[in-house]
């Protein structure tokens, strides 16, 4: 993909001299948030809307936050793979690396009050709504300090306090579930919508389909995104969809293909759908994204699609790379100093795994607690029915 | 029409297909010559009635009482061979074609076959599955990632190249969707396998599985039958997390209409998968996602496991196990901790969830007097539950002790390690009961 042409602001900052370099020796790492502005890689196709402006406003701090939260979940991601292979993390894990420009360009157009909800690939969304890493490598690993208290495990993150519905494993079931997140916003007025979040699989289930008519119908601020990362594990996105324009796929919902790699492309598509939603009810958005990996830990990933596939679209449309680039060439760092921050990040990685492998195991009697919210004093038993028995408080 | 099929060996094999390949199975029986297994071979006519041949030696034919209204089963003990054959004779209503089959025993015998291969379970279902598809054109598969990409347990792997896209299909994640297509494909006649990637997602197909599987034999008042095969790995994993560790037997059970079994060795599953696509009925089979590397020798000879009948793993005199599935294991662990305290427990693994070998469990609970169930569903509403209540019902008079059942937590399954250990029955808590029932 072409890279963003630069196009200065209007309020006349200087950060565009080429020879700019020439006076960097120490300065420090720009966080001005005077406004910048910067193209999209490719302009929007739309269903049943006018697109947005290709151009997006934002400012060096967002650039380098941008640039920091996504080095920190590609670091985190791979540090999950390799925890898997030592056997701390078990089960199923879908890591998220590749696509972690939908993650952060959308938290950077909404508040905290919005809804997000997503499937199982739900690392870095908790991360971008404000989890630690402490939370995620904790639950992982299936310890006490878990944003689930270990009880959830990989596809199963949550965070109510800032509007993080989840993590789930059953595909397309999320969606339903984000609709009623929107039911309720309006319900509650308060100016906020819910992101449901579903991948190009996902797009094929009925629950989707009905999700959506019933949304319009009712005129809910919900937007579906869908991740299309073009594989449903190991089938490609042509062998499973007869249409494979996913934001087309509401027929009377309008909808907006976006570079998913570009994270100032989903940020402004997630702007202008935020506006689109409260205003005339749902929209889809479909991001077009990569996993670099496989489905989950136990699949390679490399028997539906070529390595040469994978490693094209890591040169060419690398959010992370898009990113660094931009910054090099806006001057607001220099290559060491974001090398720095890599190294910073990958340092808080490993403190946040070793601090989480410190972490207990949950309690046994944690088996029995949260079944339901309220103690009915029904007993339960352990297995032998005699020893182990608790009151499900 | 009575058609009369014959014992055991190469003529019952060919006997038992129309289109299956007899030269290759006759070539290899014949050189496994008839005089090596000196039996006598049972004929069971359509009408139910059984004639020994007078020149089997040592033959003792029990015929047992009909506990189970749509099934009679007969045992002959051949000691010659020291096999049981099972005889399964269905209604002539509900099987139009199908009379009297003769079906491989089900306890180990393969150390005195000479003719075996090893191979691991997912590999033995795959078998039972290729072979149909080749006995029958009007088998098909359709799963998610059945295809190309081999099956996500590698059970179906390699049969999309062999047989094609139209008989092994790849369907889109809509489980609802293509369950009631297969139900509808069944409806005209043809044999589709509908795979759940994970028993889990099967929940979205429920509707489709209770209404249109289970009922439209009844309600169509016996025009449409229903022949397909659902199945998928179920149970609790290492660490899966609570959606894929179900255990959807559970929720099946009240479904009229269907069969449910579940395999448990390479044996049993490939015995078990041949079985249920030639079934009439609709078969649930619930394999096990722990289970898939299991490593057994198999009979190269063609062999058929009976539907609704339980295996004898471990005879004995002082208690009754029930199991199933991975408990099995679970419970042969126990068991060998038993024997060396000085008990004798008889170990079934009951295998049809739907209907109960009732037949073999009675007679069970009749030597034994004390039952225990080890199961893996939760304990409220599981098979365990069930089977409590049937064996309660037919045999409380032969009962010296309360039936005990070991189930699963009513919990969702944890995602920790340690917690998904307790919600699951441990053979230190089967011994601890063992002892607590026998004193």
């Amino acid at each position: 993909m072409a890279l963003s042409h630069l196009k200065s602001s209007s309020s006349g900052s200087n950060f565009l001299k080429p020879l700019a370099t020439a006076f960097s020796l120490r300065r420090p790492i720009s966080t001005s948030t005077d406004p910048l502005t910067v193209e999209t890689s490719v302009p929007f196709t739309t269903h049943r809307c006018d697109p947005p402006s290709r151009t997006v406003e934002t400012s060096p701090q967002e650039l380098l936050s941008f640039f920091r939260d996504m080095a920190t979940m590609r670091r985190m991601e791979i540090a999950a793979d390799s925890l898997y292979k030592a056997k701390l993390i078990r089960g199923f894990c879908h890591l998220y690396d590749g696509q972690e420009a939908v993650a952060v360009g959308m938290e950077a157009a909404i508040t905290k009050k919005d809804s997000i909800i997503t499937a199982y690939r739900d690392h870095c969304t908790f991360l971008g709504r404000g989890g630690t890493l402490l939370e995620i490598f904790s639950e992982l690993m299936g310890r006490q300090g878990g944003c689930s208290s270990g009880k959830g495990g990989s596809m199963h993150f949550y965070k109510k306090n800032s509007g993080f519905y989840g993590g789930h494993g059953i595909v397309g079931a999320q969606v339903p579930l984000g609709c009623g997140l929107a039911f309720a916003h309006k319900y509650n007025k308060d100016d906020a919508v819910a992101f449901a979040l579903y991948g190009d699989g996902a797009a094929n289930q009925g629950q989707l389909f009905e999700a959506l008519n019933i949304s319009a119908l009712w005129d809910l601020p919900v937007i579906l995104v869908c991740e299309n990362n073009h594989y449903g594990m190991g089938t490609a996105e042509w062998r499973a969809a007869k249409s494979p324009s996913y934001y087309k796929r509401g027929d009377y919902v309008p909808g907006l293909k976006v570079d998913g790699m570009d994270a100032f492309a989903v940020k402004q598509a997630c702007k202008f759908a935020k506006e689109h939603a409260l205003k005339s009810g749902p929209i889809i958005l479909e991001m077009d994204t990569y996993r670099y990996h496989g489905h989950s830990m136990s699949d390679p990933g490399s028997t539906y699609r070529t390595r040469d596939e994978i490693s094209g679209v890591r040169q060419e449309r690398d959010p992370i790379e898009r990113i660094r680039k931009l910054i090099v060439a806006h001057d607001l760092a220099t290559e060491k100093e974001l090398k720095d921050i890599e190294k910073e990040v990958r340092k808080q990685v490993d403190e946040a795994i070793a601090q989480a492998k410190e972490s207990p195991m949950p309690e046994p009697s944690e088996l029995f607690t949260n079944v339901y919210a309220k103690g009915m004093g029904v007993e339960s038993y352990g297995a032998d029915r005699k020893e182990v028995r608790a009151v499900l408080p | 029409m009575a058609t009369i099929f014959q014992g055991l060996g190469g003529g019952a094999a060919a006997a038992l297909t129309n289109s299956f390949d007899s030269k290759k199975l006759l070539s290899r029986s014949t050189r496994r010559s008839l005089s090596e297994r000196k039996v006598s071979f049972p004929v069971v006519r359509s009408d139910g009635s059984v004639n020994l041949n007078p020149g089997g030696s040592n033959a003792r034919a029990r015929r047992v009482d009909q506990l189970i209204t749509n099934a009679v089963a007969v045992n002959l003990l051949f000691s010659s061979l020291k096999q049981r054959l099972i005889v399964l004779q269905l209604p002539l209503h509900r099987n139009p074609g199908m009379f009297a089959s003769i079906y491989r025993p089900t306890c180990t015998c393969n150390a005195t076959l000479d003719l075996v291969h090893e191979l691991l379970l997912f590999e033995a279902l795959r078998e039972g599955l290729e072979e149909e598809m080749d006995r029958d054109p009007h088998v098909c598969v359709m799963g998610e990632d059945v295809g190309h990409y081999g099956g996500s347990y590698k059970v179906t792997r390699g049969l999309a190249e062999k047989y094609g896209d139209l008989r092994v299909l790849d369907t889109p994640i809509a489980e609802n969707s293509f369950t009631g297509m297969g139900i509808g494909a069944a409806m005209t006649g043809l044999r589709p396998i509908v795979e759940g990637m994970n028993m889990g997602f099967l929940l979205l197909a429920f509707n489709q599985i209770s209404n249109n599987c289970g009922m439209l034999h009844y309600t169509s008042g016996g025009q449409f039958t229903i022949p397909v095969v659902i199945r998928g790995p179920g149970g609790v994993g290492r660490q899966l997390g609570a959606e894929h560790s179900q255990r959807l037997e559970s929720y099946f059970q009240s479904i009229p209409g269907i069969q449910m079994v579940a395999c448990s060795t390479p044996y049993n599953a490939k015995g078990l998968m041949k079985a249920a696509i030639r079934s009439e009925n609709p078969v649930i089979l619930f394999e096990h996602v722990l289970l898939y590397n299991l490593k057994e020798r198999i009979p190269d000879e063609e062999y058929i496991c009976n539907l609704e009948e339980a295996e004898m793993v471990r005879p004995g005199e002082h208690v009754t196990i029930l199991t199933y599935s991975r408990m099995r294991y679970h419970v042969m662990q126990a068991a060998k901790t038993l024997v060396n305290k000085g008990y004798d427990p008889e170990v079934i693994d009951i295998r049809s969830l739907k209907p109960f070998d009732l037949h073999m469990i009675g007679n069970s609970v009749k030597k034994t007097h004390r039952v225990l169930i080890v199961e893996e569903c939760m304990r409220t509403g599981g098979i365990g539950a069930s089977l409590t209540a049937a064996i309660t019902e037919n045999f409380h008079d032969y009962l010296d002790a309360p039936i005990v059942c070991l189930s699963s937590q009513d919990v969702p399954t944890p995602y920790a390690g340690t917690l998904e250990e307790w919600t699951v029955v441990q053979p230190a808590q089967i011994v601890t009961a063992v002892e607590q029932l026998c004193q």
